[in-house]
């Protein structure tokens, strides 16, 4: 870590919204909406203001992550044009007050959700923060390939989180949930690293289209659509879930080998518009807020 | 620092306090309603 950053450092104190904007909002709306599911589709009852709680920390635990892996990345997108305004490339904010915000989130998430909810879902809240923070950002992010397989066991956890806050155990269901979203994001980060890949390369992040080649890439793309389509259907084949969810699996799944199949049997020529890659990336988040919307509306029904 | 630095110095710290305010109203209600709930649980 060096201090490019720091010659920049800004007298004005930082704009309050650009706190607000390390927490990665956008991210963050789907880590609320996973967790969110895991609570509704858990079975048991939790009380409402309990339920706001649980979910409050869980999207606070992941805003406090996502201002602790900026606070660490700040020298890694200065150099990449999508992320080379954010609050502390920008020079708009000191790195020490993002690094202190940051672990303010993440220490008050999981006390709170120990004292107010459950010690385990305190427990897997802090695994994921400092899976995010410290074993993806810091260690393997700037080391390996896999890192995206790696980084999605992070954004996996919202739904387990949530069904432990009203469980209070780890059970196969919530485990499923976790490998839905753990097998969905290497097509789904993938097809996003097809169409910028220049960047990751030029911060020196070894992303896998710059390490084992765009071919590469695309074949994997479709190995983990076909796995995902298996990780999805599983809660419908262990009887966990019904035929709503069941038939919301399959058909989404089914679209989203299709459209990875589009990716993974072209190759981009020069001035390439990257089409099948963009729409892919797109229906990825889409599938992923209807697959869980179907896991709640069916357990809506069966109750 | 010139006056108008000085002047947006001085919003930018208010509009701080301001949400940092809110937020521990927010946290203060929040733990309230807790308290109620698992109290009345128990």
């Amino acid at each position: 870590m060096n201090t490019t950053t720091a010659t920049f450092a800004p007298t004005l104190p930082a704009d309050w919204r650009d706190f607000l904007a390390l927490t990665k909002p956008r991210v963050m709306s789907l880590v609320v909406f996973t967790g969110l599911c895991g609570l509704l589709a858990a079975p048991g009852y939790l009380h409402p203001v309990l339920a706001f709680t649980a979910i409050l920390c869980i999207a606070m635990g992941a805003g406090g992550a996502a201002v602790l892996n900026q606070w660490w990345e700040a020298d890694i997108d200065a150099l990449m044009k999508r992320t080379a305004n954010r609050p502390l490339p920008g020079g708009r904010m000191r790195r020490e007050d993002a690094r202190d915000f940051g672990l303010f989130l993440c220490f008050t998430s999981v006390i709170v959700m120990g004292l107010a909810i459950h010690p385990l879902a305190a427990g897997v809240l802090a695994l994921s923060i400092v899976y995010y923070s410290v074993i993806y950002t810091m260690w393997l992010k700037p080391r390996t390939p896999q890192n995206i397989v790696i980084g999605g066991g992070a954004g996996a956890f919202p739904p387990l989180i949530g069904w432990i806050a009203v469980t209070g155990e780890i059970t196969l269901m919530p485990v499923l949930l976790f490998a839905i979203i753990f097998t969905w994001t290497p097509p789904h980060f993938w097809a996003l690293a097809l169409f910028v890949k220049t960047d990751y390369a030029k911060a020196g992040i070894p992303m896998m289209p710059v390490v084992a080649g765009e071919r590469s890439t695309r074949q994997q793309i479709l190995a983990y659509s076909v796995i995902l389509l298996a990780v999805a259907l599983a809660p419908w084949a262990i009887g966990g879930v019904g035929a709503i969810y069941g038939a919301a699996a399959l058909a989404l799944s089914a679209a989203f080998l299709v459209l990875s199949a589009r990716v993974a049997f072209r190759q981009s020529q020069p001035g390439d518009t990257m089409k099948p890659e963009k729409q892919l990336f797109a229906f990825s988040v889409l599938y992923l807020f209807a697959l869980f919307a179907a896991l709640v509306a069916d357990r809506m029904v069966l109750a | 620092m010139t006056p108008e630095e000085e002047k947006e110095f001085v919003r930018r710290r208010k509009a701080r306090n301001v949400v940092i305010a809110l937020g521990l109203f927010g946290f203060v209600v929040l733990f309230y309603f807790i308290t109620i709930v698992r109290i009345g649980g128990n």
